[in-house]
């Protein structure tokens, strides 16, 4: 057991490392979301006058929860890159032959992610309360923010590293990218689903990762409520039993197959 | 120079043009990317911010006629900035080198590059003037029509020589996040979400002197309403200025580069 942690404790850091290393993995993560979230405040921060739209404070506060999700799902993906580049380049195959516990290579890999996923939260509520922000619930919300995108970020890691083993293919894990976007936009990540055209709005009602964005603006927006934290601590788990689950399907499959 | 000389340096030109269509013909799936993206954005953002077009001082009552010139100027950005991958690939491969040996001038070097950029950039805007269409973006006339084509032409050489200039810089695909970054901020610190008189906080005083927001402005005014001069040199101006100062720029980097 404590020799297993040592190796999902170094596989991770060696994960965090690679991420900082590689610009092209790490942009994703911070740049692009912090650079969409700049310009969304400043081009559609009028939309909180619309009729309809939650009582905010400033069209920060709204979308502060959905750069974030953005990061991690990102966050994801490049992870699931950069599993995909050790698979290509051997470095898995020698994991592979050492006396160590297969699943822990995954595991080392998705505790990098979920390091990432709490370095983008805590970045991102650095941004946002430098530039205005307000979160309602004071520290214990920020907790709370920067526990769900931190289990977020292991949950989506795993869809990443699920494809990642199942191909072995840095392409195709990186062909996933558009993918983010689809299920981002049909989320009420940067709108009120209320707000949103159908049948966009409709799917926004119902998409898990809504109720995963809701969870992380809801101490920014309002007071706790248990009922949006049960929602995203649901998705998240749903989603991240799913991810891994299909992750330790894959690992097995190339352990017997060979690739 | 001779006739015979501008007879060789225009069959260069024509070579490296044909070489990039080549690698379209050879690898469909390269040229997706350009494509796929700005079709998510635009249908995504549409999705999610539609309804501002209900904003009072909205100028268009159609938001997805309004979002349009914004995918075509993303379009044409992710296309040229491809070429800037590519180019930092045949760096990296030492393909490049043996272009620099053969006799052929650096200017003819980077027309080559960018001549090509200029027309894969009307693959993504036909994709998205028949996916605009059909989501019921307003015909902006055969005037529009074609200063929309001729601005996506343009956006496309400019992202080209950015991304030429930045892959002789860095000599490595790792500066891709840089190449597509650089034309993210351009095109997205426009009028791109909403009027100028809509944009909050920094957006609006960037966006009002981002020479870019003339030639968005100069793509949109067919698809919102009727084509004028007025409307159109501004746009022109504004793209000539950045097509000198970008192509300077890449140039630079083409003399300086040695083998």
């Amino acid at each position: 057991m404590a020799a297993n942690l040592r190796v999902i404790g170094a596989l991770g850091i060696r994960s965090v490392k690679q991420t900082f290393r590689r610009p092209q993995l790490m942009a994703p993560i911070l740049l692009f979301p912090t650079l969409l979230l700049a310009i969304q405040v400043g081009g559609a921060g009028r939309g909180v006058e619309l009729p309809g739209f939650p009582h905010v404070n400033g069209f920060l506060d709204f979308v502060l929860a959905g750069a974030m999700i953005q990061s991690t799902l990102l966050a994801g993906n490049s992870g699931g890159i950069a599993l995909a580049v050790d698979i290509e380049m051997g470095f898995t195959d020698r994991l592979l032959a050492a006396p160590i516990s297969r699943f822990a290579i995954v595991l080392g890999r998705l505790a990098g992610i979920a390091l990432l996923g709490t370095l983008s939260a805590l970045w991102f509520i650095a941004v946002g309360l430098t530039f205005g922000a307000n979160i309602a619930e004071g520290v214990p919300g920020a907790l709370v923010m920067i526990l769900f995108v931190t289990l977020s970020a292991v949950a989506f890691g795993g869809i990443g590293a699920a494809v990642a083993l199942r191909t072995g293919r840095a392409s195709v894990v990186q062909g996933l990218f558009p993918l983010v976007f689809v299920i981002l936009f049909l989320s009420s990540a940067c709108f009120p689903a209320n707000l949103m055209i159908e049948p966009a709005a409709t799917v926004a009602r119902y998409n898990p990762l809504s109720f995963i964005v809701e969870g992380v603006r809801d101490p920014v927006i309002s007071s706790l409520s248990l009922h949006a934290f049960a929602k995203a601590l649901g998705s998240i788990a749903l989603i991240a039993s799913i991810s891994i689950g299909l992750s330790a399907l894959a690992l097995r499959r190339r352990l017997r197959t060979g690739g | 120079m001779s006739s015979v000389g501008w007879r060789a340096d225009l069959q260069m030109i024509a070579a490296l043009a044909r070489r990039a269509a080549n690698e379209l013909l050879r690898v469909p799936g390269a040229a997706i990317p350009g494509v796929l993206a700005p079709t998510i954005f635009f249908l995504g953002i549409f999705a999610v911010f539609g309804h501002l077009s209900l904003l009072p001082g909205f100028t268009s009552k159609s938001y997805q006629s309004f979002l349009i010139p914004i995918s075509l100027m993303q379009g044409a950005g992710f296309t040229g900035a491809a070429t800037g991958v590519n180019l930092a690939r045949d760096i990296e491969q030492g393909w490049f080198d043996r272009l620099l040996v053969s006799p052929a001038p650096r200017p003819v070097l980077l027309a080559g590059l960018v001549l090509s950029a200029s027309l894969r950039s009307l693959i993504p805007a036909t994709v998205l003037l028949v996916v605009g269409f059909s989501m019921g973006v307003h015909w902006p006339g055969i005037g529009g029509l074609a200063i929309a084509g001729l601005i996506v032409m343009g956006m496309g050489t400019i992202a080209a020589c950015w991304g030429t200039a930045i892959a002789l810089r860095f000599k490595s695909q790792s500066a891709a996040p840089l190449m597509q970054a650089g034309m993210f901020v351009l095109i997205l610190t426009t009028t791109s979400y909403a009027p100028l008189a809509l944009l909050t906080g920094w957006l609006h005083t960037v966006a009002k002197y981002n020479p870019a927001t003339q030639i968005v402005e100069a793509v949109r005014q067919g698809f919102v309403g009727g084509v004028s001069w007025g409307d159109t040199w501004p746009g022109l101006l504004a793209l000539a200025g950045l097509l000198v100062l970008l192509s300077a720029l890449a140039l630079r980097g083409m003399r300086r580069t040695a083998i």
